[in-house]
């Protein structure tokens, strides 16, 4: 007869010293694990729980400036560092780990209504309701740390004048060139006092303007007319105008789909588009109860921040119609200007109260270096939460977030505003013929026309 | 030249083609792959169809690699029993088979005589490391089984029925004369739970830290060993029970009853979730499968059923047995005990189909009382009315275990983290359902489903069956008439049966009502049918 039994040797199965680490062995068969589902929900439920108990996203404020912040530019070279520019003409640079003023660039007498940085880090670029355009050189990092005695001012490079009131500025990506709008949009580069090329396009102040990232000489800019136009630098007149129903405040592409971007607008929606094909937006992002002011991507292009004047913070999905998270403080008034930070795990938002504040993107997260079963562990529950999010007891607890009063009630107020309206379009539509009543697409809804 | 003829002569070592790989591949993938995907073609949301597309993908990644590691990561084959030539498995006998294996699992089969203290019974820690007997003149022992070595043995000086482990072998339950007792691994007592009363069998489920309890007349309790909170008590209602077995799979406690009926429960109803009648005499073993499919029960007639419990039909009829205790090993290997003799059944073929395998007679005298195969070893253990002994069963065991479910290398620091894991990971006793797959699937859209009228019957007598066991205080002083503590128990019975009456006298108007509105409009004259209200045209 031939016959084998199980003999386990201690040795081979046991450490040999001890300083070795205990061996493991492992078998996945599902039937060594009974009832794993079941298990798979109460951890899911304890993630979600724990994921609640750990959310403190708040770090800190910066304050130093004596006005309300009306606008914020990030150092691609740099990470630790933000410029902000405020209503009353003080330009500070911020040391975002230590929430200190490393040095400050005085010069504007009124409002900075722009601010941006070259692709290169070493110019900042400003502009202003004083109707000037100042160019200044940002201290070299090293000097940057070694300075304790900080608020140094610091002399502008160039002040180029012009006629009317500047609106926004933005640098071009990997060029030389930066654009201004105010009445009208001008190219400028570095060295010359008077623009290279001039847009113009209707009678109305253009209020802001960002260029793609991926495509250098294209640009798209908003104005009072309520509409967005997109510009290429290669031609010499503009391309095309998207007319809304609403004014955007902020336009943002997509930093990994730079043919998308994000609008911002009075509506207290966000619209994406595709710059390809801008007669239906790809999304519209729901969330905010008054108008949104600034709105930035994250570097993964996954998801983006909005600041809104309802004195919020929102995190929306690039590609969802809700937002995953909200921001708010008691103290934190109107929130003029959001940035997210170029590791994707911060966001500063800057607002009515003169302060700027710094948050975490993840509210839950643990910043600082992690052990990797740590790592592990944080993924594991990550994703065991999302396999059971949409069970009623998981989703009450991942989906609870506190609202402000004036929030919640303007929120209730909004929806029962919109449910009124759609019942009275179904009973019109019942009430009369099929087919005479065709309601337009919530994409489409809020796009008048488009101009070539 | 030579060299040549030799390489074209000799036979070449090919590695296995692709086909054979995929082939025995994909039987290891059926079992990672826990079921069927999912049905996307229903679904119009293309957003959310490609989501889930992605995902499925991803898990028949999953599954293929875990099917490709298993030969690196579970090394160990099982063990097996081949009989050559016209030898047949079933004569084969322990003393041939020591000779044949190593030393050290011959060490595992052996006898263990004690006289004195009445027939034990055996439970195993999920690792099979160790081992607590109890016999039923209060003797109770810990054993450490792989060292052979005594951890503690104590004299509780009592009757004691049945013993079982907690969640580790710091604990454990012994279901002495008057109430069950918890015991620490030094033989402190911990705890006294007179809640229970006087108990036949204790059974613990792991997951959910729940001790559950039945006494003969049929009472079933649980209690969570962790907050000591009585989950749930019920009267069981079908006559007098003598075994009690847990489904490992899903968790629901299977009770047989004298009358051949076999019923099984969950701790938050108090109606039972099924009742089969099994046997045409009483049940006196049950033991179900590790994949959960299957039941074996016997009954005093002398036959042993294998059930199907997706369908709660028999598969297999096994005549001629009246085993006192049945066990089924991780390999599904069938153990019987009858008298002094104890029968292994296998099912070779893959279908269900149980036959002999091998076959063990003690002493003749010895009573069996109880058989458990030992968790990862090979190894059959019986627990008799002079002592126990321990057999080799080639193949029962399996052969790789995994350290974070049950090692039985654990160290005292590893025992320590695994009791806090599984304290964290502890089910809710709501979790316990016959079909546990279905928990995070969607409830199927049914428009306010009534109960059925018989499910109601069901609910109302369990309602009255708990309402009679509470327990009137004795008054005195004259006070204690036996005319006012039946009219009390009266008024507890009709006060339980009360909102189902509600319930129904609610129905009954409803209907009426809908009765009475059809016959209006038929009932009325002509000259007043333009009174009646019309409802609106939509």
């Amino acid at each position: 007869m031939k016959v084998k039994v199980i003999s386990r040797s201690t040795d081979e199965f046991t450490r040999e010293r001890s300083q070795d680490l205990q061996r493991v062995f492992r078998n996945f068969d599902p039937k060594l694990r009974p009832q794993e589902k079941a298990v798979e929900y109460v951890r899911a439920l304890n993630a979600a729980k724990l994921e609640k108990i750990f959310a403190r996203p708040f770090i800190g404020a910066m304050d130093g400036h004596i006005d309300a912040i009306s606008c914020m530019a990030k150092n691609p070279n740099f990470l630790k560092g933000i410029f902000s520019g405020s209503m009353d003409g003080d330009i500070r640079l911020w040391d975002i780990a230590s929430r200190k003023t490393v040095c400050q660039f005085p010069g504007h007498q009124g409002a900075v209504r722009g601010l941006t940085a070259s692709t290169d880090g070493s110019t900042l670029i400003s502009c202003g309701t004083d109707c000037t355009v100042r160019i200044w050189s940002v201290p070299v990092a090293a000097t940057l740390e070694s300075d304790h005695a900080s608020n140094k001012p610091i002399e502008a490079n160039a002040v180029y004048v012009g006629k009317n009131a500047y609106w926004a500025v933005d640098h071009q990506w990997g060029g030389d060139l930066f654009a201004t709008t105010g009445a009208r949009v001008e190219i400028w580069n570095h060295n010359r006092s008077q623009p290279v090329n001039t847009f113009e396009w209707g009678t109305d102040t253009v209020i802001s303007v960002r260029f793609n990232p991926g495509e250098p000489n294209l640009l798209a800019t908003s104005a009072s007319d309520r509409s967005i136009a997109l510009y290429d630098l290669r031609m010499s007149t503009p391309a095309r105008k998207l007319i809304m129903q609403t004014r955007t405040n902020s336009i943002a592409w997509n930093p990994m789909e730079p043919l998308n971007f994000t609008a911002a607008n009075e509506d207290c929606s966000c619209y994406s588009y595709d710059a390809r094909k801008l007669d239906e937006a790809k999304c519209v992002h729901k969330d905010h109860v008054s108008a949104v002011m600034d709105i930035d991507y994250s570097p993964t292009g996954r998801e983006f921040v909005t600041g809104s004047y309802d004195r919020t913070v929102r995190i929306f999905p690039y590609n969802g119609g809700h937002s995953r998270e909200i921001y708010h403080t008691k103290r934190m008034q109107r929130v003029f200007c959001v940035k997210f930070s170029s590791d994707a795990s911060y966001i500063i938002s800057g607002s009515d109260d003169t302060n700027l504040r710094l948050w975490k993107a993840k509210a839950s997260e643990q910043m600082g270096v992690l052990l990797p079963r740590e790592q592990k562990k944080h993924e594991y529950q990550e994703a065991v939460k999302n396999r059971y999010k949409h069970l009623p007891e998981v989703k009450r607890i991942v989906r609870h977030r506190h609202l402000p009063r004036p929030i919640y009630k303007a929120k209730e107020l909004r929806r029962t505003v919109i449910d009124a309206e759609k019942k009275k379009e179904e009973r019109r539509k019942a009430h009369s013929t099929p087919g005479s009543i065709v309601t337009e697409s919530v994409r489409k809804r809020r796009i008048i026309r488009e101009v070539e | 030249m030579g060299l040549e003829e030799e390489a074209g002569g000799s036979a070449k070592i090919l590695p296995p083609t692709e086909q054979e790989l995929s082939a025995e591949l994909d039987t290891k993938l059926q079992k990672y792959l826990r079921g069927e995907g999912a049905d996307l073609e229903a679904l119009k949301d293309k957003k959310l169809k490609g989501q889930l597309f992605v995902r499925e993908k991803l898990y028949g990644n999953s599954a293929k690699a875990a099917a490709k590691f298993e030969k690196w990561l579970m090394p160990s084959e099982g063990g097996y029993l081949e009989a050559e030539g016209v030898e047949k498995t079933w004569r084969i006998k322990q003393d041939q088979l020591t000779r044949e294996v190593d030393i050290l699992s011959s060490r595992n089969q052996y006898d263990i005589v004690l006289k004195d203290l009445g027939p034990y019974t055996l439970d195993f820690t999920p690792s099979g490391r160790y081992m607590a007997t109890a016999g039923r003149k209060g003797h109770v022992a810990i054993v450490d089984m792989k060292s052979m070595e005594l951890i503690r043995e104590m004299q509780v000086k009592e009757t004691v029925r049945d013993i079982v482990f907690l969640h580790n072998e710091s604990f454990f339950a012994v279901a002495q004369k008057k109430y069950p007792y918890i015991y620490n691994r030094d033989g402190i007592e911990l705890h006294c739970l007179k809640e229970h009363g006087a108990v036949s069998r204790l059974q613990f489920l792991k997951n959910h830290f729940l001790l559950a309890s039945i006494n003969k007349f049929g009472q079933l309790r649980y209690q969570d060993v962790t907050t000591g909170e009585m989950i749930g008590n019920f009267r069981t209602g079908l006559g007098r029970t003598e075994t009690m077995q847990i489904n490992p799979y899903n968790g629901v406690v299977a009770v047989g009853h004298s009358a051949g009926t076999v019923s099984m429960w969950k701790p938050t109803s108090a109606a039972p979730l099924v009742k089969m009648l099994c046997h045409h005499g009483p049940i006196s073993a049950l033991a179900f499968h590790p994949n959960g499919h299957l039941m074996a029960s016997c009954g005093r007639e002398k036959k042993i059923k294998i059930w199907d419990l997706r369908k709660f039909e028999v598969v297999q009829t096994i005549p001629g047995h009246h085993a006192k205790t049945l066990d089924f090993s991780q390999k599904g290997l069938l153990a019987a005990g009858t008298g002094s003799y104890a029968q292994v059944l296998g099912d070779f073929s893959g279908t269900q189909n149980y036959s002999r395998y091998m076959g063990h007679s003690i002493a003749k005298g010895y009573q069996i009382g109880k058989v458990s195969f030992r968790p990862y070893e090979d190894v059959l253990v019986m627990g008799h009315s002079m002592g126990w002994s321990s057999i080799l069963i080639p193949g029962s065991g399996e052969p790789n275990f995994d350290t974070w479910v049950a090692n039985p290398f654990e160290t005292s620091e590893q025992r320590r983290e695994k009791e806090i894991h599984s304290l964290l990971d502890k089910l809710p006793p709501e979790t316990i359902m016959l079909d546990p797959s279905k928990i995070g699937t969607l409830r199927p859209y049914k428009k306010r489903e009534k109960p059925t009228k018989e499910e109601i019957e069901a609910e109302k007598e369990a309602a009255v069956e708990s309402v009679k066991d509470i327990a009137l205080k004795k008054k005195t002083k004259g006070r204690n008439k036996t005319s006012k503590r039946v009219m009390k128990r009266k008024v507890l019975i009709d006060k339980a049966k009360k909102p189902f009456l509600e319930k129904q006298m609610l129905e009954e108007g409803k209907v009426a009502g809908k009765k009475r509105n059809l016959g209006e409009e038929t009932e009325l004259p002509a000259s007043l049918k333009r009174f009646v209200r019309k409802k609106a045209a939509v």
